[in-house]
């Protein structure tokens, strides 16, 4: 058996010697803007999430510094109340609901099932356009005028008392839900119908279980909240009352439709962040996982009960103590599978072979902070405690670790790992390995401040806080600077790997896969013949770590 | 209290206390199951860590059914036991005891408005009196909004179409902060005020004290000036062939609807009846009542109701 | 460089509708079925929503809606769903002559269907303006000589709502139709290759089953029993 494979020091740049793969395949701006290549396309996601991701940071830098006084001395009020709802928007709908599905999903799915490309690769590109158009029309709604009705966009408010651009964000919003649908039809069926043979449904690598889960997830629960928007726009265009207490209308019932989308699409988000840390956890332990069907009934499980526990954000709207009390009950349940995949994650580490690569530090910080986020979901599932936490920090600081600590965590980690296959680079490792710490450490200082600040009653949503809550909002602003670093730093030495990183052999982490099985960067087609799966996932026993294949067969 | 930094708000209500009890039993799980995983996570790093590029781990073991049982089993005992705990603290803050002192509340874009029975009014401020149950309606002229005091631990949705109950009783005189915790708009954060915790003796005091301004009128008195003023006393004049069901004596009591069904005649049913009049007939009356929705102020239905509940049952005993 | 894959592909090369990325005709037809089968069952959560709604303010206000939907026509709706129900039929047939090879009668009740599907678009044409005539169409111009005007227009906002998302469905449909008998006529479809046929007939089914909900919902509320 030979070494793991260590990558090869080649020249940069030099085109004449490099075997054609998806990147080099064809050049011009059309040949990205009309690409059906799932790998592509993947890449175009990645580069407009990224603009998403920026433009939602810097909402939330504006909102940290008005946050470092008690008065509102940056922003006039109005203004605020802009910036923390065109911070939800950009970061919910435009970068955490598609940003690992729509990058590493489209990038990999096709490669871990060993298809060519997807089911429906021109329903894919639609999809990305379909993302586009509806983002720029948000974008458009944020930069002309802005928005101040929260992400939440709750009635009457939104309806009949927001003098804001209302109507374009929630079009934005509702045109990008069709491109999540798509993503997620195309998903299923290429999982259903394109697996390579002998790559039965237990032996697909995690990555796809949960890939899968959150496909039908986003299947099911996406059309209601569009259905919703459109009543939303109807009754803000027309006068209508469905939401309207003055014209014979619930303004609760809209809680009940927004939040029984809403809910399971925090599921779209950290499903897929899970599914990206059992790879890592099994790459870089070499071991195969501890529990997998447990890990795939998990995830499954938390696609079904996710639709089941909408109302514990409505504890305190003052409907029925039963109804109440169902809802706790459930989302008691629904947090169970994701504590059972923790333990599993983390007994797959004893005795393994544990690398400190980046990856890995980004998946190790996933576990410890998806841990925290996550049973501080249990402070909010349980009635006697959220009504005293509910529209607090304690709620923010919550979702922040589950979405940023967790879903975001995961997907540095993901972009790293699989950077080699995307790009053909090795990033460089020590940078990432800074970034990997600084994130850690600068989201800790932000967040975690945030629990004691909802505890102590700071209300979410306040431009003017009351004189006994800065102590704890100066530290928080202080993390987030740490935090911005941390996150700016990729964006360079990944760019800059593009062209002076080292060239990535095939298999440059020695980890089980298909996608590995083929060269960094794949070709068009991905695989030139057929692969045949004889094995289970992250089967390191048997697995033999070559050196990286001859660029010669490919021909 | 106002003003004094501390990592927990004061313990100010009787439910207060339960809830932080909860809150430390929650905290322990947390920090227990986030220390363990950390913990493991750091021990294996250091202890597994990988020494050669090539090496592959030779443990075989992948799965076990009886640690997946295990860690399945057990933090869903946990999770049951905050589950029950906190479903009785709830089954607690949602049942006003029958004694309480009541007070109208409504919030409107941004402000707090509350009217004490004997009629005294107040804005975004709210005294009570120590040691002793006080039950809020709370309602809304527009958005809407959330009825927060940290210190109580208590909060609830003021939703525009619907008057929903909050009870307390405070333990320690003092100011305590009163929030809005719904975003209601450009002044949500400015919607702030206290809520002043007296003594007993005190708190008499300042009811019985002049308001500078207007006169004092106790809000079931303002409710049948409406009564009168709004027409309602021709139709439930209480006399034998009204036109419209009287209304001694049926706050609290069940009312026969058109339908067959019968409902209890809560404030919301009596809301409900007065804005928007013929969702729920009573049986045996045509559906010739106004609607008034649109024509009084939830501050006004509030004090029609207070009046009809004021109109005790013909035999004696109505209820309070 | 389609060319040089199929000839890759030794065993597909024959195939020249198998699109790159399957492996032969079957996994094609698999993918596509199932794909409009996941793309329906989203469809019905998205009109899952909105019944919903329907079904929850019906249930508070069972009056008011049941006024209001006496002044649907019952007859127009009638013979609108006779009239989806028989372009069901003929697309079904359409199916079945794609299965066998018959193009002259694949194409004929395609164009049937569409004809069919024209018809109902033009009936809900003529009942919409009919609404706006009687200020029945929920907005500021909204009027209501009954009781419960509000009521009421809520139940002509969802009126409006559902059958417009449905129309708007229907016009999708005959959009998909002129494609598929622009290509039927070409030739496209025999029994090796019928797939767009099919998964457009499931589409129009379901459609079909939306208004088969939709009729009784929203024209005969509190009609059994009237003469």
């Amino acid at each position: 058996m030979s070494a793991a494979p260590i990558p090869h020091a080649e020249p940069a740049g030099r085109a004449g010697d490099r075997p054609t793969n998806y990147l080099n395949a064809d050049y011009g701006v059309w040949s990205w803007l009309l690409t059906v290549d799932h790998k592509r396309i993947g890449v175009l996601y990645l580069i407009s999430i990224t603009v998403f991701f920026l433009i939602g940071a810097a909402y939330a830098g504006m909102v940290r510094l008005e946050l470092l006084t008690p008065r509102g001395d940056v922003f006039g009020d109005d203004t605020y109340n802009k910036l923390f709802t065109m911070h939800g928007i950009s970061m919910v709908f435009f970068f955490l609901i598609p940003s690992i599905p729509a990058t590493l999903g489209n990038f990999l799915v096709p490669l871990m099932v060993g298809a060519r490309d997807l089911a429906f690769p021109k329903i894919n590109l639609l999809s990305w356009y379909i993302f586009m158009t509806g983002g720029l029309l948000a974008l458009g709604a944020m930069f002309v005028g802005g928005v101040d009705t929260g992400w939440t966009f709750y009635t009457p408010f939104s309806t009949a008392y927001a003098t804001t651009n209302v109507i374009p964000a929630a079009v934005g919003i509702f045109i990008a839900g069709f491109s999540s649908i798509l993503t997620g039809l195309n998903f299923i069926v290429t999982i259903h119908t394109m697996r390579a043979p002998g790559l039965t449904w237990f032996r697909m690598p995690l990555f796809l279980w949960a890939h899968y889960a959150t496909s039908l997830i986003m299947i099911l629960g996406t059309p209601v909240i569009a259905v919703t928007i459109l009543l939303v726009g109807m009754e803000r265009m027309f006068g209508l009352g469905f939401f309207d207490p003055r014209l014979g209308g619930d303004p609760v019932l809209f809680q009940h439709l927004f939040w029984f989308y809403s809910h399971p699409a925090v599921y779209i988000m950290i499903l897929p962040a899970q599914g990206v840390v059992s790879e890592l956890v099994c790459a870089f332990s070499r071991k195969r996982v501890f529990g997998y069907a447990f890990i795939c009934a998990s995830s499954l499980l938390i696609a079904a009960l996710g639709f089941l526990v909408w109302g514990h954000h409505m504890f305190t709207t003052g409907q029925s103590v039963y109804a109440g009390m169902i809802f706790s009950f459930l989302s008691m349940f629904v947090a169970i599978p994701s504590a059972v995949k923790m333990f599993n994650w983390t007994a797959t580490l004893y005795q393994g072979s544990i690398s400190w690569s980046a990856p890995m530090l980004f998946a190790l910080g996933f576990m410890g902070l998806f841990t925290l986020g996550g049973l501080t979901g249990l402070f909010l599932a349980t009635l006697g405690t959220d009504v005293h936490l509910h529209d607090t920090y304690f709620v923010v600081a919550h979702f922040h670790y589950v979405m940023v600590g967790g879903a975001v965590m995961a997907y540095l980690g993901g972009l790293h790992y699989w950077w080699p296959k995307i790009s053909g680079r090795m990033y460089p490792e020590t940078p990432a390995k800074i970034s990997a710490a600084l994130v850690f450490l600068g989201f800790n200082l932000t967040f975690f401040p945030q629990f004691v600040l909802g505890y102590m009653g700071m209300p979410r949503r306040y431009h003017v806080y009351v004189d006994e809550f800065q102590v704890l909002n100066v530290l928080s602003t202080a993390g987030a600077t740490i935090l911005g670093v941390g996150y700016i730093l990729p964006l360079f030495y990944l760019i800059w790997s593009f062209r002076y990183g080292e060239r990535a052999p095939a298999n440059p982490w020695g980890a089980s896969g298909l996608e590995w099985q083929t060269p960094s960067p794949p070709p068009t087609e991905n695989f030139v013949r057929t692969p045949i799966v004889t094995r289970d996932a992250y089967d390191y026993h048997h697995l033999e770590l070559s050196p990286a294949p001859k660029e010669a067969a490919l021909g | 209290m106002i003003g004094k930094f501390s990592l927990i708000p004061p313990s100010a209500s009787t439910i207060a206390p339960q809830v932080d009890a909860l809150f430390w039993f929650i905290s322990a799980v947390t920090a227990f199951f986030s220390l363990l995983i950390a913990g493991l996570i750091v021990v294996f790093m250091v202890r597994y860590r990988r020494r050669r590029d090539d090496e592959v781990p030779q443990h075989e073991e992948h799965g076990s059914y009886a640690l997946e049982i295990a860690w399945t089993i057990i933090p869903f005992a946990i999770t049951m036991v905050m589950f029950f705990w906190g479903a009785s603290i709830y089954a607690s803050i949602k049942r006003p005891p029958d004694d309480a002192l009541h007070i109208n509340v409504v919030g409107k874009q941004w402000m707090w408005k509350a009217q004490h029975m004997e009629g005294k009014r107040e804005i975004n401020e709210i005294h009570v009196p120590v040691g002793r149950p006080v039950r809020l309606s709370i309602a809304s002229e527009d958005v809407i909004h959330s009825f927060y005091v940290p210190a109580f631990r208590i909060k609830q949705d003021a939703v525009p179409g619907r008057i929903n109950q909050a009870w307390f009783e405070a333990t320690k005189p003092g100011e305590y902060h009163l929030f809005c915790a719904e975003y209601c708009g450009t002044i949500h954060s400015g919607m702030i005020g206290k809520i002043i915790v007296m003594e007993p003796a005190a708190f008499q005091q300042w009811l019985a004290g002049a308001t500078p301004g207007a006169p004092v009128v106790p809000v079931a008195e303002l409710g049948r000036q409406q009564f009168e003023q709004r027409g309602c006393v021709t139709c439930h004049s209480g006399k034998p062939g009204a036109l419209a069901p009287a209304l001694a004596g049926v706050f609290g009591s069940p009312v026969p609807l058109a339908d067959g069904s019968t409902v209890t005649a809560d404030e919301s049913y009596l809301r409900e009846s007065i804005l928007n009049p013929h969702a729920k007939l009573v049986a045996g009356f045509g559906p010739i009542m106004p609607v008034y929705q649109g024509l009084l102020s939830e501050e006004n239905v509030m004090q029609i109701i207070a009046y009809v509940k004021s109109l005790a049952a013909a035999g004696g005993g109505g209820h309070s | 460089m389609a060319e040089a894959l199929a000839a890759a592909h030794a065993s597909d090369a024959h195939d020249l509708h198998v699109a790159h990325q399957f492996d032969d005709a079957e996994q094609q037809w698999g993918a596509s079925t199932l794909g409009m089968w996941v793309f329906l069952a989203q469809e019905v959560l998205f009109f899952g929503g909105i019944f919903a709604v329907y079904i929850i303010y019906r249930t508070l206000f069972p009056d008011a809606f049941a006024e209001a939907s006496n002044h649907l026509d019952v007859t127009l709706g009638t013979f609108n769903t006779a009239v989806l129900i028989g372009s069901s039929l003929t697309m079904a047939l359409a199916v079945h002559a794609s299965q066998v090879g018959h193009r002259g009668p694949l194409v004929a009740w395609i164009l049937l269907t569409m004809l069919l599907g024209s018809v109902f678009l033009g009936v809900k044409v003529y009942e919409y303006a009919h609404k706006w005539e009687q200020n029945l169409v929920p907005g500021p111009w909204f009027q209501w000589h009954g009781e419960f005007p509000q009521q009421a227009q809520i139940f002509y906002s969802l009126y409006f709502g559902m059958t417009g998302l449905h129309a708007l469905h229907m016009i999708i449909g005959l959009g998909i139709m002129t494609w598929l008998v622009l290509a039927a006529r070409a030739g496209r479809f025999g029994p090796n290759y019928h797939n767009p046929v099919e998964i457009t007939g499931l589409y129009w089914h379901f459609v079909d089953i939306v208004w088969i909900f939709l009729f009784p919902l929203l024209y005969l509320i509190g009609r059994h029993g009237h003469p």
